[in-house]
């Protein structure tokens, strides 16, 4: 029986291990998820708690929190996205390397939140496509890391070959 | 000390100024010409060395003067406050002079106040937008302009090619969103002033 897991049971198997390549990659990338923090405003700061020792991140592989957008794999837009800084979100975005995800952390980031105002732009889902939102303001640390379990399960569900190079137009919107 | 006398004396020294009420520090009014002389000797003869706050006002549309600027200056010496309001003469193109020679705090907070009132500030040394990006069309803070904004292009044109997104008025849902200010914090957490209409719902007659 060839299993949709990596799972690897020695004494029946031997030296062998028989899976899908879809399987292994996105194992491994799901479980090295290394964020781009893109902390605008005060949800930031539950970003950082999360990457702290109380929550601690890292459990999951995602504790490498890379300020250059080359080196990170998902973006966590942590805080309140302005029209005036939604063209530098966008830039950050495009230079991350395939594949990549974006997370919508906090209201701002997900709807505006409380700004409905003319600085402000209503989601970040305008500019660039966002795969889990996470409600709140601010979110528990837990919640974004609930996020990050479901982005997980997402990754792990994709096909490992064809999200290389994602689509680069318009979002959701 | 800043005192009755010691108010007394200032407007006797620059019989230019106006008093205005006011319920807390000394108020006055200084016709613009005049704010560069006044400010100087502020900072160098009276002891008022630190500019604390500088801000555009808006009064109306309708208002004469329509558009003002506020200084308040703080004496570490005489540990007290002084508010300086000048307003400008012309309404359409509002100008005051720039105060950031004698108080370089200025530069910024001018910035500011020419971002969100229009307000010009002659002789500034670099009258650009602070908060809002270079080529936005108005400024924000004047009474005609709506809260939820108007429709914009987006700043980078290649970023709006490629998202075909754009600054787009904000939906209002009933708002502008407040709070009660006072009772426990579930009552009074900011809400829609007017939870009858959204955009989708037109308000009940
Ligand atoms: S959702 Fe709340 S906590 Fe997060 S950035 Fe917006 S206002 Fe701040």
């Amino acid at each position: 029986m060839i299993s949709d897991e990596v799972a690897y049971n020695g004494k029946v198997e031997g030296d062998v291990i028989v899976t899908k390549a879809d399987a292994v990659i996105n194992w491994i990338r799901s479980h090295s998820v290394w964020p781009m923090p893109m902390g605008l405003a005060c949800c930031a700061i539950e970003l950082m708690a999360s990457a702290a020792s109380r929550y601690d991140i890292s459990r999951f592989g995602m504790e490498v929190m890379r300020f250059s957008p080359r080196q990170s794999d998902c973006m966590i837009v942590a805080g309140t996205v302005t029209y005036k800084m939604a063209e530098v979100v966008r830039r950050i975005y495009d230079q991350m390397g395939d594949p990549k995800w974006v997370v919508a952390m906090g209201a701002c980031a997900s709807t505006g939140g409380m700004y409905r105002s003319y600085a402000v732009m209503q989601g970040v889902d305008t500019i660039v496509p966002v795969d889990v939102y996470v409600s709140g303001c601010p979110p528990r640390p837990e919640a974004l890391l609930d996020a990050m379990i479901k982005l997980q399960d997402k990754i792990g569900r994709e096909s490992s070959l064809s999200n290389l190079r994602k689509p680069r137009g318009a979002c959701a919107g | 000390m800043i005192d009755e006398e010691f108010n007394v004396a200032l407007l006797e020294k620059h019989g230019f100024l106006s008093k205005r009420e006011s319920i807390d520090c000394l108020t006055v009014d200084c016709p613009p010409d005049r704010l560069k002389e006044l400010v100087l000797s502020l900072r160098d003869e009276d002891g008022f060395d630190m500019l604390v706050d500088l801000s555009g006002i808006d009064h109306g549309e309708d208002e004469e003067p329509r558009f003002s600027s506020v200084y308040h200056f703080y004496s570490l010496v005489r540990r007290g406050y002084l508010r300086v309001h000048v307003a400008c003469p012309d309404n359409e193109k509002p100008v005051i002079p720039s105060i950031s020679e004698t108080f370089p705090a200025a530069n910024w907070h001018e910035r500011e106040a020419y971002d969100m009132f229009g307000v010009e500030f002659s002789g500034h040394p670099d009258l650009r937008r602070i908060l809002m990006w270079d080529d936005y069309p108005y400024f924000p803070l004047r009474k005609e302009f709506p809260l939820a904004g108007i429709d914009t292009p987006l700043p980078a044109d290649d970023v709006a090619e490629v998202t075909k997104a754009s600054v787009e008025p904000a939906p209002m849902m009933g708002g502008p969103f407040v709070s009660a200010g006072e009772g426990p914090m579930s009552d009074s957490e900011p809400r829609a002033l007017d939870e009858s209409w959204t955009e989708e719902s037109e308000k009940p007659q």
